[in-house]
């Protein structure tokens, strides 16, 4: 257990892992997607107010979600690349980055097109708006912050610093956000007020978040094998495997 | 306060004293940016009034930014910054040391000046005083953030742009409570959940900042 464990840890052994993973990935991104589009766009039920524009959700929702979720394993996994310097994950950490900056703008343009027929305009400064505009900005500092670095370990370890940073300060100013806004306007159209959700609906949102779970560890892992490739280039195994090819 | 602590403090003051009119820069910048925003908004008392919180408080945010290069760039580049760490001193005394001296040169003019601004702006007293306060509890955690930010990008060619981009989304929490302090005060409601926030916001990063700040600098003088 515990050897499969620190195998991880290594480049080689990673991108030949990721390479027996990745076609079951691929796989089960397409069966899910499927599944949960005719589901979403298909089998479920026009919501009474909203019409067809509540199908937007089905891509809004998992994108938010997952926008967090990156965020966080970006950050965890550069600490853990920091503190004990495990290559491998600032390899993760970095390739999450544009991944998680795509799904939050992902889901801001989703939401201003949704907000467009439901609110009647494009943007609000609603709490959870604004705080997603903040974590775009985030993810766009990270990013520029490890492409300045000439030395790439210099800009990992840089990167995993913000990436903590930023960790600590998502709740705050995620709350923050959420205050100033009920101290300014009432809630009138702040929160997603939607009457409890119909069992359909439900099933097909899980399932596009399932489905979106699984693309990105798709893609993660064709970051991450990229990522591999490029920084052990001068190394004899991928030498080999590119001269093979 | 102990005295090693207390002589970096000294050190870094003088420093930046002695380098001419430098340290004036972003209390001027303070003034001028205000006084802008009469110009391009409007001349109207009672709209400047309404305006004044969020003018005063993002104009502070980024006279603050406008300073960390000061106690940090030359230092670096001389290596100063460098022969304090060889010599043993901790990393994180570096950092509160210099965000001290930060606050002190800036930070308490701003503090200072911001009546004035306020007066200017046609804010009533009491909004006033709390704009006093809710800067003198904010901006000491804005230079803490902002040395975490100078830290990360200290040997970098184009730190100053990236510097912005880093720490300003970091600023936000406490430009939100700050601003809807004076805000609160202004139409007479109660401030001091804010004013606490903001402390609050000041001993966190009173903790953490300096240890954030010295791996980063670590890293840039490795």
């Amino acid at each position: 257990m515990w050897t499969w464990f620190y195998q991880l840890a290594s480049p080689k052994w990673f991108y030949q892992f990721s390479n027996k993973l990745l076609p079951w990935f691929r796989a089960a991104t397409f069966i899910l997607f499927a599944a949960g589009l005719a589901l979403g766009l298909l089998f479920s039920p026009l919501d009474y107010q909203q019409g067809n524009t509540v199908r937007i959700l089905y891509i809004h929702v998992p994108a938010a979600f997952l926008s967090m979720f990156v965020y966080v394993l970006m950050a965890l996994s550069g600490g853990i690349g920091f503190i004990w310097r495990i290559k491998m994950a600032h390899i993760v950490s970095v390739s999450c980055a544009p991944i998680g900056a795509i799904f939050t703008l992902l889901a801001l343009i989703t939401g201003a097109i949704w907000g467009k027929p439901t609110w009647g305009t494009y943007w609000v400064w609603d709490a959870r708006l604004t705080s997603f505009l903040i974590l775009l900005f985030l993810y766009l500092g990270f990013m520029a912050l490890h492409n300045a670095f000439d030395d790439r370990k210099t800009a990992d370890r840089a990167a995993a610093i913000l990436a903590l940073v930023g960790l600590v300060n998502i709740p705050i100013i995620h709350f923050s956000v959420e205050w100033w806004n009920s101290l300014h306007q009432g809630a009138t159209i702040s929160k997603f007020e939607k009457p409890s959700m119909d069992a359909d609906m439900l099933k097909a949102l899980l399932t596009m978040i399932v489905a979106f779970q699984v693309y990105f560890v798709t893609v993660l892992l064709q970051r991450v094998k990229a990522e591999i490739l490029l920084r052990e280039k001068l190394s004899g195994w991928v030498k080999k495997l590119v001269t093979n090819q | 306060m102990s005295s090693p602590l207390w002589s970096l403090v000294k050190r870094e003051i003088s420093v930046v004293l002695r380098s001419q009119s430098e340290f004036v820069y972003p209390l001027a910048f303070f003034i001028i940016v205000t006084s802008l925003f009469p110009l391009a908004v409007t001349p109207d008392p009672v709209q400047l009034a309404f305006l004044a919180p969020g003018i005063i408080w993002v104009a502070a945010l980024l006279s603050i930014l406008l300073s960390l290069n000061g106690f940090y760039q030359a230092d670096y580049e001389e290596g100063g910054l460098e022969q304090l760490l060889l010599a043993g001193v901790p990393g994180s005394s570096i950092v509160i040391a210099k965000s001290a001296a930060n606050w002190l040169v800036t930070g308490l003019p701003l503090v200072m000046i911001a009546p004035l601004i306020g007066v200017l702006f046609n804010i009533d007293m009491q909004a006033n005083w709390v704009a006093m306060l809710s800067l003198l509890l904010g901006t000491p955690t804005l230079c803490l953030i902002g040395s975490i930010g100078m830290c990360l990008t200290l040997g970098l060619r184009n730190g100053g742009v990236l510097l912005t981009l880093l720490v300003l989304p970091l600023f936000i929490p406490v430009l939100i409570f700050g601003a809807s302090a004076v805000q609160a005060a202004s139409i007479g409601l109660d401030y001091s959940g804010q004013l606490a926030i903001l402390g609050a916001l000041l001993i966190l990063s009173i903790i953490l900042a300096p240890h954030a700040g010295a791996a980063a600098m670590k890293i840039s003088i490795d």
